[in-house]
């Protein structure tokens, strides 16, 4: 017998009830659910996301690509429940093969996504209290909303763009900031430097910002979230400099993606987000490691 | 190489050419940002702890280490000396090295040494030592603050509390992990 499957069973069972209750609340709200290949001849180029391969291609590392294509032939409001694959992410709170949700609305902005953020959570918990390591998080208040140029002042005392320059900006965020989030209500974290989103859009007022946010409940990373770049040659502009610092790093060369590319001409503004629904599973059955939300880790296949 | 994938509690790796052991290991990637592996390493030397932060592309020299079973012979001006049966090999620990675990050496004991580069950089002793009390006052009745113990001085000059009933001269076991009284040695 294997107790470790048998200690998880309460987890497993409440783990189901939660992606029923993920489906039930985007088909109320008029999403429509799809399901995109998860084996693809590339994704988009990200400089700190390593893909797996699979035969000749890779293992989708998210599925952001297909869902816009969608969205740019007029599909305004889906989502889909996915598994994606990040070459060597393992620990307390990563798998290297996860669950993710993405959901996706055209013309709006990532201000939208924010409530729907917002609308989500309080459908998953009707009580509007979550109970997370001896920390009670309302969810009934709206989410608190913080810039990463207020973060940095509140929690490190120090410039973003100081912190950019001296390669410490993930350092900080990571370990001086992230706990420190989310801890009485869930914060959005928003408002990255351009330099840092490179499928977002830039902030029409302040161009070196982009439109991009993550959600933190507890400390913990939940989602990342942003209103979609629409502009082709700044997404082949940046595409390509995303490739040539993978490649810089050593990592295999791939191709743009380019069907993405073509049809991206007809993507209405938009956004949309990325969650980690292992996670979420984590933060409602108050528990610490990812390990015990999953049916097996691979450590144990 | 081990690469920073490979970096999990209990490894032992070579930082500035001295062996440390990973005590805690956290792995954070902060939205879409690097990896960050981050350790608390012990310097396995000085037994120093502290904090580092590794990214990917970064890689680690292992620590060879190697336990050799050795035989502790003497002490004198270079610290305490052991001998390795089989080549008679020897090797000398400092008395800092050593710590408390000098006053549980008896002559011909036979100790596990952890070795690195041929340098001595620990030592294991056997659980249980017998030592012989030179110095201990006798129990003075109604003395209760502490109880039915008293101290004692054993022949490699460490003190513990022992029993009323242990005289000068007797002969005690004691845990060397701990360094308590275990029991008196019948004779």
């Amino acid at each position: 017998m294997n107790h470790t499957l048998v200690s998880k069973r309460d987890r497993l069972i409440e783990r189901a009830r939660i992606v029923q209750s993920i489906r039930a609340f985007f088909i109320s709200q008029d999403y429509l659910e799809v399901e995109t290949p998860q084996r693809l001849p590339v994704n988009a180029p990200e400089r700190h996301i390593d893909a797996v391969a699979c035969g000749d291609w890779d293992l989708q590392t998210s599925p952001e690509l297909a869902m816009k294509r969608l969205l740019a032939a007029g599909y305004n409001k889906i989502f889909q429940l996915t598994h994606c694959w990040r070459d060597q992410e393992r620990g307390q709170r990563h798998l290297p093969e996860f669950t993710m949700l993405e959901w996706y609305q055209s013309d709006c902005d990532y201000r939208e996504t924010m409530k729907e953020c917002e609308r989500l959570l309080r459908h998953l918990v009707p009580t509007g209290t979550l109970h997370y390591r001896k920390i009670v998080i309302d969810l009934t208040a709206p989410f608190e909303r913080l810039t990463v140029i207020e973060a940095f002042q509140r929690y490190c005392q120090c410039d973003v763009s100081q912190a950019l320059k001296d390669g410490r900006f993930d350092e900080l965020i990571a370990y001086e900031i992230e706990p420190h989030l989310g801890r009485e209500r869930p914060t959005i974290l928003y408002d990255y430097p351009a330099e840092l989103a490179a499928l977002a859009r830039r902030k029409p007022e302040q161009p070196e910002l982009a439109e991009r946010f993550e959600l933190y409940i507890a400390g913990l990373e939940v989602a990342n979230a942003f209103s979609e770049l629409t502009e082709v040659n700044e997404q082949r502009h940046r595409f390509e400099t995303d490739e040539a610092a993978r490649r810089g790093l050593g990592k295999q060369p791939r191709p743009l993606p380019e069907p993405f590319l073509v049809e991206m001409e007809s993507l209405p503004p938009s956004a949309g987000i990325a969650l980690g629904v292992d996670r979420l599973v984590m933060l409602l059955t108050n528990t610490e490691t990812i390990d015990d939300v999953v049916c097996f880790t691979p450590e144990e296949l | 190489m081990y690469s920073c994938s490979d970096l999990k509690k209990g490894l032992k790796i070579l930082i500035d050419g001295e062996p440390h052991v990973i005590a805690q290991f956290d792995f954070s990637k902060p939205g879409k940002g690097q990896s960050l592996y981050r350790c608390k390493l012990r310097n396995m030397v000085t037994g120093a702890l502290f904090d580092r932060t590794y990214r990917s592309g970064e890689s680690f020299a292992p620590a060879s280490l190697e336990e050799r079973k050795m035989q502790y012979l003497y002490q004198d001006e270079t610290g305490y000396v052991f001998m390795d049966n089989q080549t008679y090999e020897q090797l000398s620990l400092s008395a800092d090295t050593l710590a408390d675990d000098k006053y549980f050496l008896v002559d011909n004991m036979e100790v596990e040494i952890l070795v690195f580069n041929d340098m001595a950089i620990g030592i294991t002793l056997p659980n249980f030592v017998n030592l012989r009390v030179t110095q201990s006052d006798p129990w003075v009745k109604g003395d209760t603050a502490a109880g039915n113990n008293k101290p004692a001085t054993v022949e490699t000059g460490f003190t513990l509390q022992v029993p009323s009933f242990v005289e000068e001269g007797t002969l005690i076991q004691i845990d060397t992990r701990t360094g308590e009284y275990a029991t008196r040695v019948k004779e």
